[in-house]
Formats: C-alpha cells, structure tokens, sequence
C-alpha cells in the first residue's frame, strides 16, 4: 500500500499550478467575474494543450493514458484557482465530442431541473437523464439555446439558464451515463476540495496578518480554533477524494462528493467570518469560493443523493 | 498513488486470520467490567496467546523483542483483530503503546532486558502517571516532587486519571526533578513500582458508572535513580516521544469498530422500521461517510510514515479531532435508533458507549489543546495565551 503522491503525480501538480499561477491570477480571477463569468477560449485551449482534458483518452486516441486520480489532481488545482466553465463535463466528453479534448470545443451539461451552466458558450450539450447520456450539437443545440431562459446567477462567474424540456430534442448517445454521473461528481468533489484548501489558506494569512486588540488575531483561539477545523475538513475530504480516485467505488464517491462539498462550503463561510467585515464585501474573493460552492454543491450528486447512496450501503 | 497491498502484505493478512479463526472461539468468556483481577487475567491471557503465536509487539523493533513490522503491516494486524472481534489491548495498553515504546526508544541496554519481555509476554502491566489535578491539558505544570537521596528518588504528590492503576505493576511517571527550572524543564520519566511503601491508589467512578482510572497519592516513595528512562531534567521531550506513538495509531481499530457498529445500527433501524424515517437514515449515510474518510486517512498517515520512516507526525491531531466528534456522532444516532426508551436503558451496550464516547474529546488532549496544535504546529499560526 502507497497511498501517496508519486513523483510524476507531483510533477503533473506542480506543472497545472504553475501553469495556472501564469494564466489565470487574481486579477483574471477579477477579470471574469465582472466580465460575467464566461469561459475564456483561449485559455481553455491551453489547458487543452496542456491535456487537461484529454488526460484519461487512451494514446491512441491521442490523450496522454493517465487515470482518475490524474484528473483529480488537476482539477483540484482548477477548483483552487476558481477557474470558470464547464470542467467537469468538457473532460467527460472528450473522445465523444469533437474538438473537446483539445480545448478547442466547450461542453456544458444539462442534468434534470437544475439551471444550464455556461450554455451560451457551449459548443455541445451533455443530456443526463437518469444513467443514460447524450449529446446535443448543431441545430439541436441551437434550439435548446433560443428557448433557454438567463438566471440572474447567484454565483458571478457561472451564468446560468433555464432551458425547456430537452427529452424530445435529438442527440448522440454516449455510452455509460452512470459512469459519466459518477466521475462528473468525482471531478467536482476535486474542485470542491481545491476551493476548501484555497479557503483555509486565505484565512490563515489573513489570521496571521490582521491586528486587532494589539495582536495578530490568530493569536486568539477563538480564530485559531476556526483556521485548525478548516484544516481537518479540508484534509478528510482530501482523503476521501484521492481513495474515491483511486478505487472509482460508487459509494466511496458519494463519500468524497459529500465531504468535499462539506468542506468548501463551511470553509469558505469560516473564512468570510475570520475576515470579519472585509470579508463581507464585494472586492474579497471570500464570496466567490463560497458562492462557487454552493453551486458545485447543487449539482453532480447533491447531498441527499449522495447521503441515500451512503445508507443504501449499509447492509 | 494506490490502496493495494502487496503480495506479501496479503499473505501476512491470510496468515493472521487463520490464526484468529484458530484461537479465538478457545477464548474465555469477557469479564464483568467491574472484575479488575479478571479484566486483568483476561487481558494478559490474550497477551500471552499473542506472544506465543509471533505477534506481540508486532511493530516494535527487532531489538527490543518486536517482529519489526512495516506500518502497513501494523495496520493490518490492527483492523483485522479487530474486525475478528478479537480482544482490545485492555490492561496492557500503556505497556504496550506507551512505556514499552518510550523504553525501547530512550532506555538503557540493561532497562530495555528489565522491562521489556515482561510487557511482551503479558507478565506486566503498566499505568500511566501524567495528569495531576492542576495538571491536566497543561501537563508540564506538573508539581509531583522527587528529591534525590543516594541512589534513590523520594517522590511526593498526586496523580489523577490514572488507568488500570489498580492491577498495574508499573507506573511510568512524571515527576519534577527541577523546582527552579523553567516548566517544561526539570521534568523526569521515571519507572515506578506501583507496590512500593507511600503509594495509595483510590478509584475514581466515571460518569458511566464504571471504575475506569484512579487517584494516586504518593507518600515519600522511594524510586531507584537506576528506574530513570532519559537524562535527568529531560523528561518532557521522552514523554514527546511516548506521546507522539500514542496518536499515532491508538485509535485505528476504533474506527474499524465504529464502522461496524454503524452497520449494525442500519440492521437495527431496519428490523425496528426506523429506516423509514429519511432523516435517520440519511444520518447513518452521512457517518459511512465519515467513517470511510476516518479510515483512509489512517491509511494516508500509516504511509506518509512508512515513506519517511520516522515517528508519526502531527497528522494525529488532525485525526483525533475529527474521529473524537464522529464516535459521539454515532451514539447520537444509535441512541435514536434506540428510540426514546431504550437509549435510557443502561443494559444496552450502546447506551453504555454512548456515555463513554464523551470522553474521546477530552483524553489524551483535549479538542480544544489539539487545534491549539493544528494551528500553531501545522498552519504556523501565533502562539497565543
């Protein structure tokens, strides 16, 4: 058993960061969200490039051969960065949709009742209906996008739609919609995990900077107890999340799913309360971590979901 | 990255559970919780079948009379005795986890052949003399005395939480050796008799009714300087060293356990209707979760430390915290699978876990004293007052 980083897993880390550290900083952070939230194309093809989506197609698909926990590991780095778009599912559909594993194409998906992220943007729709899967394109698309309706959305940097029933409209099948479901909730728990630890390191900075009552307010143990429970969520979901990676269990999923929505939600409110009022103001990144979580909570198997998986498993 | 276990890793797994299924239905029946003598006879007795069998002091060094075994190994004798439903360590877990460690780690060559063996085999058991009244989270404001006088030590003062003191042989102890030092200076670990003259020990009844740990008072006792583990005044790093052994890996077959009340509430709920009720039974869905996550991340540390090959490391605050609060969780939830009768029913076993789970927040560092440590030791935050 080595339930630990491999050196070419650190590396494949490492590379995503710094590639993002380069690309897409505060400022593009701030870019976006007053741009609307939109997917930036050019960006998107480097991540492309860079095989972030073709990461898990066979080489001889033209992907680089790696695994889930591969994925995990760079879509963790995109959920520290907030970066905008469709992650999830433009990975799910490379190999299915044109263009999707270059970063040359963008896919949005449409799961049940819930609101359309980046639909404008897309250049294919995922449909989810219970485990079957299918792809939208062309006309199709085209039809969906008319009869879509904006949200004004909660979170500023994913604009959302409501579209009309999609069952009538025609699509190409993919195979193994439950696979899709489930790994799309893997790589969300991923980016979920990635906000959290974003969160507990902007509370710990701010902790051991900020001076109130003559001191540094980490000093207090009422803050420093907040940034040690950040840390310990933040850290199971890591580990329910790499060993869901790595087993692809369903149940085990739904564990990481659950845990790492956990710890992003409450880790970026923990964080909004050590920044007392600064952190409930617009320029603070605070609100769009939480924001952004509370979105990726919604989606790809929410709580109860993910809860009755768990107790079905209790035999 | 993998959760895999080796060939070999499978085969010592194979081999223990076949010795289990051998030896276990041979076992006498548990002991009443109150019978010391029998929790004692019984613990040593299990001890003692370990010993005979290759698997006492598993992952002590080769040595001080360990089988030298990888921490994955540990790891696996831990979850499957325990998933057998094999005895727990019991009397012998301060020898065992604690003193033995510290002994094999900082004793001399003649201390390691004294009080080794003994522990290995089940011969001797061991209490742990630490907290004082006005000691407890702040441990190195000890004040228990000891004055030298020739080759001997005269110890005064009072221990508190002391458990198995009342069947131990050996009391591992913390006493002050140095009035005028600084506080976490002039601290000694000395190895105590526990039937030497001057040494009283009084029991004290826990809030579950049961008589779990003692008060001990001690009277001018005499310690041979010779019973010293580590320099004189150098104490407080030596109990660093046991401490850091007993959050290693004190809880691992706990979580095993929990996981498999946790399945036998879901049994329960369901024969009783309660798993109806969605709320429940999404509550026990949400303890799977954290329950699985409980145990890979002991699987996670038990590899960083086989990577680095040293002592285990902060991690275990990390841990502890976490599992402390699930374990009441889950007797939250099993009282109300109980349902409002039963769980004031203390013939009920989860009754009687449910009142003991209230003190895994507050032994061996309370939670507040271990986000003290995740804060300053691993987030780098300020120490504060």
């Amino acid at each position: 058993m080595d339930f630990q980083l491999s050196d070419d897993q650190r590396a494949l880390r490492t590379g995503m960061r710094d590639l993002l550290a380069g690309r897409f900083g505060r400022d593009a952070l701030r870019a976006a969200v007053e741009g609307g939230g939109g997917v930036g194309r050019e960006l998107w093809r480097e991540l492309g490039a860079a095989g972030c989506f073709a990461l898990r197609l066979p080489e001889t698909a033209g992907g680089v051969g790696l695994g889930l926990p591969e994925s995990v590991l760079l879509f963790e780095e995109l959920g520290r960065v907030l970066l905008p778009g469709p992650l999830a599912a433009t990975e799910l559909a490379a190999g299915a949709v044109k263009g999707a594993a270059e970063g040359e194409a963008v896919v949005a998906v449409a799961d049940g009742d819930l609101p359309v992220a980046h639909l404008a943007d897309a250049d294919a729709l995922l449909v989810l209906a219970g485990d079957r899967a299918r792809v939208l394109t062309g006309a199709a698309l085209r039809r969906a996008l008319d009869g879509a309706r904006p949200v004004r959305s909660l979170d500023p940097g994913t604009p959302l739609w409501r579209v009309p029933d999609l069952s009538g409209y025609e699509g190409e099948p993919v195979a193994d919609g439950a696979r899709l479901r489930r790994e799309g909730a893997l790589l969300t728990a991923a980016e979920q995990l990635g906000s959290a630890v974003r969160s507990q390191e902007a509370a710990v900075q701010h902790a051991g900077e900020r001076e109130q009552f003559g001191a540094r307010i980490g000093s207090f143990q009422a803050v420093k107890h907040l940034c040690a429970d950040m840390l310990v969520r933040a850290e199971l979901a890591r580990t329910a999340v790499y060993a869901a990676a790595v087993t692809a269990v369903p149940v085990e999923i739904a564990g990481a799913k659950l845990l790492a929505d956990e710890a992003a939600v409450r880790n970026a409110r923990d964080c909004l309360q050590v920044h007392g009022g600064m952190g409930f103001t617009w320029e603070a990144d605070v609100h769009l971590h939480l924001k952004r979580a509370w979105l990726r909570a919604g989606g790809w198997l929410a709580a109860g979901g993910a809860e009755e998986l768990l107790a079905a498993d209790l035999e | 990255m993998d959760l895999a276990y080796t060939p070999q890793e499978e085969a010592f797994r194979a081999r223990l559970r076949e010795w289990l299924a051998a030896v276990l239905p041979g076992l006498p029946a548990k002991p009443d919780p109150g019978d010391w003598p029998g929790r004692r006879a019984y613990d040593a007795g299990w001890q003692r079948l370990l010993y005979d069998a290759g698997y006492a002091g598993l992952h002590w060094p080769a040595d001080a009379g360990g089988r030298g075994a990888t921490p994955t190994q540990h790891l696996i004798f831990l979850e499957e005795t325990e998933r057998a439903g094999a005895p727990y360590v019991g009397a012998n877990f301060v020898g065992l986890l604690h003193a033995g460690p510290t002994v094999a780690a900082e004793g001399t060559p003649e201390q390691r052949a004294r009080w080794l063996p003994p522990v290995l085999r089940g011969d001797e058991m061991w209490c742990q003399g630490f907290s004082e009244p006005g000691a407890g989270s702040d441990l190195a404001a000890l004040r228990t005395r000891a004055v030298r006088d020739g080759d001997a030590y005269v110890v005064s003062g009072q221990k508190i939480w002391t458990s198995h003191a009342e069947v131990a042989d050996w009391c591992e102890l913390l006493v002050r050796t140095d009035p005028e030092a600084p506080k976490h200076r002039g601290i000694s670990w000395l190895a105590m008799r526990m039937d030497s003259p001057g040494v009283t020990v009084r029991p004290l009844r826990t809030l579950a009714g049961s008589t779990e740990f003692a008060e001990m008072f001690l009277d001018e006792v005499r310690v041979p300087v010779s019973h010293r583990v580590g320099a004189e005044n150098d104490g407080w790093r030596v109990t660093m060293v046991t401490l850091s052994f007993e959050r290693g890996t004190a809880f691992v077959g706990e979580v095993v356990a929990c996981r498999r009340t946790l399945a036998a509430l879901a049994a329960e709920a369901r024969r009783t209707g309660r798993w109806d009720d969605a709320v429940l039974r999404r509550r026990l869905g949400r303890l799977n979760a954290e329950f699985r996550a409980l145990w890979r991340l002991t699987q996670w540390n038990v590899s960083e430390a086989q990577a680095t090959g040293g002592v285990p490391g902060t991690g275990g605050s990390v841990f502890k915290l976490r599992y402390s609060h699930a374990r009441q969780e889950l007797y939250e939830a099993a009282a109300e699978v109980l349902g409002a009768g039963d769980a004031l029913d203390l013939d009920r076993e989860w009754v009687r876990d449910r009142l003991s789970s209230l003190s895994y927040t507050i032994a061996a560092g309370t939670s507040q004293i271990q986000r003290n440590i995740v804060a300053e030791r691993i987030l780098g935050l300020p120490k504060g007052r």
